[in-house]
């Protein structure tokens, strides 16, 4: 991101052939397609590592399925409650941002067209992006839904071209197939990888290289460190260090006795150097399914069938995915935010939504004691794959039926669709009032934290 | 009050009736043990408020009275006294203090008011019938290993105890199970058991009632009501609430039409089961059964551990079968057969297994069996 030097490569974006090196000096267009996104950089034949991110994902996956939206401000999010998950590009012209709350987004931008987010969607074309990624090397670590980094060391043979000429292709096939912008962020670790990825949104492409990486980073906040949060950032500014140039002046052994174990970190990343590794994902931990209600309830009349609801929601993700879990988890956040799980061991796996909803059930009366919540949740752990899950249980003759109801509940679904057949348990004046939308997330090793909004 | 008391005398009831006391309690009162000194005895209660013990013992009694000290501090003295000396219990004036003296060790513990020691005993118990203590040791052997630990099922965390009728003939009848493996034990109906309700005594009630009764010799009597039994034995009276819970329908679950007959030298089949289990993972402990005719092949595998496999001579003589079981189950189950030979009643791979003992039938047990 320097300016660039005058031995620099360059490669355009949109016909991918590489050009003189004096190309991006006169005249700002490719000589050979016209297009004037091309990109510069000493290193960019010789970087790997990259971090892929789809652009306002959620916003742009509903703005490709309603064109009408393109020119409009758009805004992903549950209800008036809820949180902005994903903000459009027009939308964040007027300053709204993920993880803002509705309220002060609308507030900011009352001509927003808010979406309920369609979770099912969003992660079909999200598994879609995945499968165009591992087209091009299977050195994928995701972190959400929408992005990923890539290794593509050693590449060059089988795709003959450089990594970045790689990762341009990969990016417009993506677009091409999906119609999902992403941008890209190109470097030679993790770290760098990721904050490439920011600097040139959307639609865009930025490489860090190891010449320039101390340079860099010396301007720029210690928030830019991953890993340095609210409270970390308060500490290390009330010590006087503001930028990472502050922490590259100072000696890892002293960081990390003042700061403890990140205190390495922030040695370390501070001058480029982060050596983990890219690892392909691990297999889901955990999977669930919560919702953020549009008033308090702290009836537990009124929280069943949305209990309902949410089980039958984490159970057809479990079903797709082929996962089955033997640990129930319910997870309730109280009007004063304080969370709350609880989790029971089934004595079996299970993925049938009636048997995660007797689990929950059974949590949740415990639970419901006059105070009132704002979200709830439903999820399971301890994954299985499906076949020995729900098999027949001795202390439960009646387990058996269930199943077998259950299954034809789904056949019927499955040819007319999921509101063809439904319980009674899920029809109750609550589940209409609080218009259920549920959140689905799944968790690995690598990435324990929830991921609310997306870039 | 003030006795004095051999401390072996003192320990043993004293050992028994410590361990329903929970190391830790909200309720200082539960800490505590109920001593009452009368009539050349010394009873000593202890209560969790879901069972309590009382056991009776003579001593010399010299003056009679009520008192309630710390239970596992008393027990901890009492078992630190050298062996064959005199203890001397004494209260003081006002009760609110317990001496306990022996040679020259001197101890004094804070005592509570006898008046808050809760009383769980109080209602009528209508049914009441007489069993062995082996007999009583065998419906809880049988049948324990199989009681569920699940919170959400709590009916299940423990011991059906009912009277049934078992092809004509009644019997009384002890059943548990966890979902994965049911045990079924009975016996003749003892008199006075035809009318009792069905009841669920819970784990840790059978857990104590087992260790007590270890090594007693004679007669059990069993006294219950719909919501409480009592187990009297020798100078012992266990006393527990039942769990307020209806028992699944366990017949239902029972196979009737299990036509694979496999019959295995018990010992060595539980042997060469342990042997090849080794291997097994922690978490899932699976052993698969291939059965042909007249001999069966047991085997293990796992990613980490490598495979394990052996042969053992059997019975056999449907058609080959392949099925997997939780070795720690089939363990548990073997462990209680006492013939020589243990029957297994297959179906196919993914129905429930019956599994007997040959020569003894009050005893079945039902095993589901895992994918391999």
């Amino acid at each position: 991101m320097t300016e660039q030097a005058p031995d620099s490569p360059v490669l355009c974006r949109d016909c991918f052939a590489w050009l003189p090196e004096t190309a991006k000096h006169g005249d700002a267009r490719c000589p050979k397609c016209g297009s004037p996104r091309m990109v510069s950089h000493p290193e960019l034949r010789a970087l790997a590592i990259a971090h892929i991110d789809c652009d306002a994902f959620y916003a742009t996956v509903e703005k490709r399925d309603n064109p009408e939206l393109r020119s409009k401000p758009v805004i992903v999010g549950g209800g008036r409650r809820g949180v902005v998950s994903a903000a459009c590009y027009v939308a964040r012209t007027y300053g709204i941002r993920s993880a803002m709350p509705m309220f002060k987004a609308l507030k900011a931008c009352p001509s927003a067209v808010v979406i309920k987010p369609d979770m099912q969607k969003y992660s079909r074309v999200g598994k879609q992006i995945r499968e165009l990624m591992l087209s091009v090397t299977p050195m994928i670590e995701p972190i959400s839904i929408d992005e990923a980094f890539l290794d593509l060391t050693g590449t060059e043979r089988l795709h003959h071209a450089p990594p970045s000429e790689t990762l341009c292709r990969l990016v417009a096939r993506i677009e091409a197939e999906t119609g999902i912008t992403a941008s890209i962020g190109l470097s030679y670790n993790k770290f760098l990888a990721k904050v490439a990825s920011d600097l040139d949104k959307p639609r865009g492409f930025a490489a860090i290289g190891r010449e320039e990486a101390t340079e860099f980073l010396k301007n720029r906040s210690v928030t830019t460190i991953w890993g340095v949060g609210k409270s970390l950032h308060e500490k290390l500014r009330s010590d006087g260090i503001e930028t990472v140039g502050h922490l590259q002046g100072m000696e890892e052994a002293a960081l990390i006795r003042r700061y403890g174990g990140i205190g390495m970190r922030l040695a370390r990343f501070s001058h480029g150097r982060d050596d983990r590794k890219i690892e392909p994902r691990s297999p889901a931990k955990s999977v669930s399914c919560e919702t953020t209600f549009a008033d308090d309830i702290s009836e537990l009349g009124e929280l069943d069938p949305i209990l309902w609801r949410l089980c039958e929601e984490l159970s057809t993700r479990l079903k797709t995915k082929a996962l089955s879990g033997k640990t129930i988890v319910l997870k309730l956040k109280t009007s004063d935010f304080k969370g709350i799980t609880r989790q029971v061991h089934h004595h079996g796996s299970t993925q049938m939504a009636d048997t995660l909803y007797r689990a929950g059930k059974h949590l949740l009366e415990r639970e419901t004691d006059g105070r009132k919540f704002r979200l709830m949740g439903i999820g399971v752990s301890d994954l299985a794959d499906p076949d020995g899950a729900d098999l027949p249980d001795l202390a439960d003759p009646e387990m058996e039926h269930r199943r077998k109801v259950e299954h034809a509940m789904d056949a019927v679904r499955a040819k007319l669709g999921t509101k063809a057949i439904e319980k009674g348990r899920g029809f109750k004046k609550a589940v209409e009032k609080q218009g259920i939308s549920a959140r689905m997330s799944e968790e690995n090793a690598h990435m324990p934290e929830e991921k609310e909004g997306d870039s | 009050m003030k006795i004095v008391i051999d401390r072996a005398a003192l320990l043993k009831p004293l050992g028994h009736v410590q361990s329903v006391v929970e190391r830790r309690n909200t309720i200082p009162i539960l800490s505590n043990v109920l001593l009452k000194a009368a009539d050349g005895r010394l009873s000593l209660s202890t209560t969790d408020m879901d069972m309590d013990i009382v056991e009776s013992v003579a001593c010399d009694v010299s003056e009679a009275g009520i008192v309630t000290v710390p239970a596992h501090t008393l027990y901890d003295i009492v078992r630190k006294l050298p062996d064959g000396s005199d203890v001397e219990l004494a209260a003081s004036g006002d009760v609110s203090r317990v001496t306990i003296r022996a040679g020259r060790s001197n101890f004094s513990l804070p005592a509570l008011m006898p008046e808050e020691f809760p009383a769980l005993s109080g209602d009528a118990l209508p049914h009441s019938f007489v069993i062995s203590a082996a007999d009583a040791c065998m419906l809880i052997d049988r049948t324990r290993f199989a009681i569920s630990t699940e919170e959400t099922r709590y009916y299940l965390n423990g011991i059906f105890l009912h009277a049934a009728d078992a092809d004509g003939v009644k019997v009384l009848r002890a059943v548990a199970t966890d979902g994965h493996r049911l045990a079924r034990v009975q016996m003749p109906l003892p008199e006075g058991a035809a009318e009792m309700p069905g009841v669920i005594v819970p784990r840790k009630a059978v857990n104590e009632v087992r260790k007590l009764i270890d090594g007693a010799d004679g007669d059990v009597t069993i006294s219950l009501s719909d919501t409480k039994l009592r187990v009297s034995f020798e100078d012992t009276v266990v006393t527990t609430k039942l769990i307020d819970g209806t028992f699944p329908d366990y017949e239902r679950v029972i196979p009737s039409g299990n036509d694979k007959m496999l019959h295995v030298d018990r010992q060595r089949f539980s042997e060469a089961v342990d042997r090849v289990a080794t291997i097994s993972t922690e978490k899932s402990r699976s052993v698969k059964l291939a059965v042909t005719s007249g001999q069966l092949t047991l085997s293990a595998s796992s990613p980490d551990n490598g495979t394990a496999q052996e042969e053992v001579e059997v019975d056999y003589s449907a058609s080959d079968i392949e099925i997997g079981f939780n070795s720690k189950y089939l363990l548990d189950i073997t462990g209680q057969i006492e013939g020589e030979r243990a029957v297994f009643q297959l179906a196919d791979q993914a129905s429930p297994t019956i599994i007997l003992d040959q020569d003894d039938e009050s005893a079945l047990y039902v095993l589901m069996p895992m994918r391999v």
